[in-house]
């Protein structure tokens, strides 16, 4: 089965969900924006810290991040509601998504007089909208324009042993099949960065590898504390990871054997085809929305001590090789590998497990966050507030 | 290298340059494990309990000495760690992320 059911974009994108997505530009517009979501059932919001008092790259940052996240295939429809005075500006933010070829509509608070006329005519925009994309059908679309990430979160030693090695048999099945694989944590490669930087098409992309952890590394330490602590964090001790350079020499297999042929920004677009790295936090919330916000349609999420997670607008795969974990958490983990460890499951088995799962979710099926309402959202913030 | 685990054993040592294997069960002090290396199997009395997902040293490692797992570079050794005993934070620092530390333009 090399094709899914999916919707195609008029951009000629694909998507493999159709959202309806409220988009506050501003913290201070967030409750109506979630109280308009609660009076529409299936669409989801956005609440986040962000849009005002920021400048420069970090202004940028959060606009590319809420840009993104609309422009999301996933997303068929987009109500924006900004509060009117803030630095976030919602018009521009309103036609970078529809240049995406999606309907969007903005409202404001201060315009509208206060937040019960907004929220009442903020859901009758939604309601109008969610009947538009409603009517959008599902075709057969090839299995090489799906995009995925590749992340790991609340990792013990059996996710460098197993679930991510696992997980990387998966990402080569995919690129073998002409898509796209995309790995971020910056700071979970610290130590690991010269494997991946030796599978870099070419010495430019190496350079870039390296400046980007070099960079992150510099930040760090003009924290004045050692790393240890915050990543690992003490769950990972916990879990027998010692060293930061242990937890990323146990990451970095998630990303399969491909050459790497980018490096991209936080939120950034993927160029081409291929496996990319993308520069962002390890961070499992910060990472999966700078990645849905750079256009990918799912994210499989390994996890040795079991988190709950999922992301807005993409589904959210969860997989471990803990056992244990597994029994005690399985309404959160999707996919269970931890066979590897008894013996009984071989590498190309659990890689086989998750292909099938990333085609059946990519195809409609619920994730486990998805049926328990899991739409976490955060951006990453690289500036103070003013 | 997770492809090839047979079914029973206790630890994994993920590379032959490795000076420690990972529990994959529960172990005590006092118990005799068995770990191979390419092929060939080897014994170790645990001097510890090494709890799951944790590591154990299967030779001796002097103090400030690099300790490698899948082949790579993990941390240093701050004491010397005989072999059957538990290496985690107690006896290994990190060398990267060090910002409680001066840098000295070298990473390893």
């Amino acid at each position: 089965m090399n094709t899914i059911q999916g919707y195609r974009r008029a951009n000629g994108q694909i998507g493999i969900r159709n959202h309806l997505l409220i988009i506050p530009t501003v913290i201070c517009a967030n409750q109506v924006s979630s109280r308009i979501s609660q009076l529409v059932p299936d669409s989801v919001a956005i609440p986040h810290q962000h849009g005002c008092s920021q400048i420069g790259a970090d202004k940028d940052r959060t606009f590319n991040v809420l840009a993104g996240t609309g422009k999301n295939p996933n997303v068929g429809a987009v109500l924006i509601i900004s509060l009117g005075c803030e630095v976030m500006n919602p018009y521009e933010l309103a036609d970078a998504i529809k240049a995406a070829g999606k309907p969007v509509e903005v409202l404001d608070i201060q315009s509208c007089g206060g937040s019960i006329r907004t929220i009442q005519e903020g859901a009758e925009i939604a309601r109008r909208l969610k009947r538009e994309i409603d009517s959008m059908e599902k075709t057969e679309i090839p299995l090489r324009e799906l995009t995925i990430g590749v992340k790991c979160g609340g990792s013990d030693a059996t996710s460098g042993l197993a679930s991510n090695p696992a997980l990387g048999h998966a990402a080569d099945s995919l690129i073998r099949e002409g898509g796209s694989v995309v790995i971020g944590e910056t700071t979970e490669i610290i130590g690991a960065e010269h494997v991946l930087a030796s599978r870099c098409v070419t010495p430019d992309v190496s350079r870039r590898l390296y400046h980007i952890v070099n960079r992150f590394e510099r930040e760090i330490e003009r924290m004045g504390a050692d790393m240890r602590g915050g990543n690992p964090s003490p769950g990972n001790i916990a879990g027998g990871l010692t060293t930061i350079e242990e937890k990323s020499l146990g990451c970095i297999s998630k990303c399969g054997t491909a050459p790497i042929q980018g490096v991209v920004e936080y939120a950034e677009t993927l160029p081409g085809k291929g496996l990319y790295f993308m520069d962002s936090p390890g961070n499992d919330i910060e990472c999966v929305s700078g990645m849905a916000a750079a256009g990918v349609h799912l994210v499989c999420f390994t996890t040795g001590r079991g988190t709950p997670t999922g992301s807005a607008v993409v589904p959210v795969i969860k997989i471990t090789a803990n056992k244990r974990m597994y029994e005690r958490m399985s309404d959160n983990i999707d996919v269970d590998v931890s066979g590897m460890l008894d013996g009984v499951m071989g590498l190309e088995q659990a890689g086989t497990v998750i292909w099938d799962e990333i085609r059946e979710v990519a195809g409609g099926k619920l994730t486990k966050a998805e049926i328990l309402g899991h739409t976490e959202f955060s951006i990453n913030r690289i500036g103070p507030s003013l | 290298m997770a492809g090839a685990i047979q079914a029973g054993v206790d630890v994994l040592v993920m590379d032959p340059k490795d000076q420690v294997a990972t529990a994959i069960r529960d172990l005590k002090a006092g118990q005799t494990i068995s770990y191979s290396i390419r092929g060939q199997v080897y014994q170790l009395v645990l001097k510890e309990d090494i709890p799951f997902g944790h590591k154990v040293a299967i030779h001796d490692i002097a103090s400030g000495e690099k300790v490698y797992k899948y082949g790579e570079v993990i941390g240093r050794t701050t004491a010397c760690i005989p072999a059957g005993h538990h290496v985690h934070v107690q006896n290994v620092e990190g060398i990267r992320g060090r910002g409680d530390q001066a840098r000295t333009g070298q990473n390893q």
